[in-house]
């Protein structure tokens, strides 16, 4: 297995390095520093004709992990982020956006390299920790809880995400099931939104719900941004990085294609792609 | 790493710390502490979640053990007859006993294993001491066993056992299976997080593990009465495993008649006892922490 990862990261080194090299700004202060950062997935499951015949040769021609792909997702990414900054992470689908987001969070734990940060960084979501078959209210506390609030806080942050999400009456005492998908993304943002963070990870499809919601979580977002130190912020619009960021990383195949002001990488990167 | 080694020196200069890295045991310890209303939200949650599909609901946290000990009695009381020399009146609650607390670390040996695999969503998206899991996951056990600790008294009541002082006996009993089973719970944890052929393999060592623990038949009972009493080194070693130990110490505690059985029938001891299950609770509990503690921030790669 380690001659395979060994293999890989030969095979991703070749290809000439575009990314510019990263320059220190010694005036302000850092807050989030990723360092020649490589991330692999290992993906159980893929491959192989599923039988018990084809599995046990697997085992006797001694191929270990038969059933095991590796996924190299962060090729080598290096930048700095200072306090203050609101930065947008663009790229193609599969490019590792996501995945950037989930290492500087410190969720996926590096390959190589290294993710340093002032403070917690925490993605915007609780969705993994809410549970369909539970009522919104119990949802509303064990998503909470999941975040780190004490009880008290919960206690005292309920109302507000009850009244945030704006769910018609009696719904809150409803399985999250019964809800329309509408609704249950507005009580999943509700339940997001209400924690103020360090550093705060935004992942796109935030545009859920109906237009009103989409402005009320706009602004919410404007508020949570304020509060932190920094904003990471990955979206397909760039409509919303344009409005949102001062800053843009282009990410591509795991690579950082270009880091600089908004819109001298956006316009590159709608010439490159030809959106 | 041939690229920009200052990069990491001048994050570490500016007090920036890793994000990925395990903190040091202390401040793990205390983040663990900080989350233990999430830890019983998350249990108490799963519990309610689990049985919302079926019709009876919560029934099924009483019905689910006492089907169980009615199949153990049908196969091995009526069929097999494995009471050897047990009185039939101690015999039933002897093996529901058996049956319902061996069920409590045989369920969380197998929550244990998944705890990590099956949350490894909640992993990659949310911040937290990654022992929560294995630690809720005892914590449903526990919820279930005090549950059916309702039925188990009523069995034992109902076959004429007296209700005496003994049986406040069975809450150090209890308290140090729950204490080894979180240690158990917690290894396993780390163990089927890596290897996940692990979960096919458990129902086979755990089935053995029933069989040799004296959950269907006396075990003080069999060392006396067959081969095992001319080498007694079979004996001293099946009497220290833990599983036997918290079993028969709280049929000790519950069952006045199979007390007077083991102490004056079979005239043994049992005080040893006590000793393996303080010990095996708390080396497993420090030896498990330690373990899961180790791989912390591999955990949700996959």
């Amino acid at each position: 297995m380690a001659d395979a990862v060994k293999e890989k990261r030969k095979v991703s080194e070749e290809p000439v390095h575009s990314a510019p090299p990263v320059t220190i700004d010694r005036t302000r202060d850092p807050i989030v520093v990723v360092d020649d950062l490589h991330i692999i997935y290992r993906v159980y499951g893929a491959g192989g004709k599923g039988n018990a015949a084809s599995a046990f040769a697997r085992v006797l021609r001694r191929d270990h992990r038969p059933t095991m792909k590796e996924v190299h997702a962060i090729r080598g990414l290096s930048f700095v982020a200072y306090k203050g900054d609101a930065i947008g992470v663009i790229g193609t689908n599969g490019s590792g956006k996501s995945t950037l987001l989930k290492a500087i969070a410190g969720l996926l734990p590096p390959e190589s390299g290294g993710v340093y940060t002032a403070g917690q960084p925490s993605l915007l979501g609780v969705n993994a920790a809410l549970m369909n078959d539970l009522t919104g209210e119990r949802n509303i506390v064990l998503g909470c809880l999941a975040m780190g609030m004490t009880p008290e806080q919960v206690k005292s942050k309920y109302d507000e995400i009850v009244k945030f999400a704006g769910l018609k009456e009696g719904f809150i005492q409803l399985p999250m099931r019964a809800y329309s998908s509408g609704m249950g993304s507005r009580l999943r943002f509700a339940i997001a939104a209400s924690k103020s963070h360090d550093v705060l990870l935004i992942d796109e499809a935030l545009a859920t719900g109906d237009a009103k919601f989409r402005r009320k979580s706009a602004k919410k977002i404007d508020e949570l941004r304020a509060e932190a130190g920094a904003v990471f912020l990955v979206a397909h619009q760039l409509d919303s990085i344009r409005e949102m960021c001062n800053r843009v990383l282009w990410v591509d195949e795991g690579r950082l294609m270009m880091d600089g002001d908004t819109d001298t990488v956006v316009d590159a990167y709608i010439e490159a792609t030809g959106k | 790493m041939n690229g920009h080694p200052s990069l990491a020196e001048f994050a570490t200069g500016y007090g920036l710390k890793q994000s990925a890295a395990r903190p040091p045991l202390g401040s793990y310890i205390r983040q663990l502490w900080q989350r233990r209303h999430f830890i019983w939200a998350f249990a108490s949650a799963k519990n309610i979640a689990m049985y919302t599909e079926s019709r009876l609901g919560q029934v099924w946290q009483v019905l689910t053990p006492l089907l169980n000990a009615t199949v153990y009695y049908l196969i091995f009381g009526l069929l097999l007859n494995t009471s050897r020399g047990l009185p039939h009146n101690t015999f039933i609650p002897f093996l529901v006993t058996g049956v319902f607390l061996f069920t409590f670390t045989q369920r969380s040996v197998n929550s244990g294993a998944k705890s990590v695999g099956d949350n490894l969503s909640l992993i990659r998206a949310l911040h937290f001491p990654r022992a929560s899991l294995p630690l809720a996951y005892t914590i449903i056990e526990l919820q279930q066993l005090l549950v059916s600790m309702v039925v188990l008294f009523a069995i034992v009541l109902g076959f004429g056992e007296p209700l005496s002082l003994n049986w406040l006996l069975l809450v150090p009993v209890l308290i140090m299976q729950l204490t080894f089973n979180v240690g158990i719970s917690l290894a396993m944890a780390r163990v089927g997080a890596f290897n996940r052929d692990i979960q096919q393999l458990l129902p086979f060592v755990l089935r053995t593990w029933l069989y040799f623990s004296g959950i269907i038949y006396s075990l003080s009972g069999l060392m006396k009465s067959s081969k095992i009493h001319d080498h007694p080194w079979i004996g001293h070693i099946l009497e220290a495993n833990p599983a036997y130990v918290y079993v028969e110490l709280s049929r000790l505690a519950l069952l006045d008649s199979y007390r007077g059985y083991v102490h004056q029938k079979l005239n043994e001891s049992t005080v040893h006892l006590w000793w393996y299950g303080v010990a095996w609770a708390v080396v497993m509990f420090l030896v498990g922490f330690w373990f899961f503690f180790r791989a912390e921030e591999r955990y949700g790669r996959g």
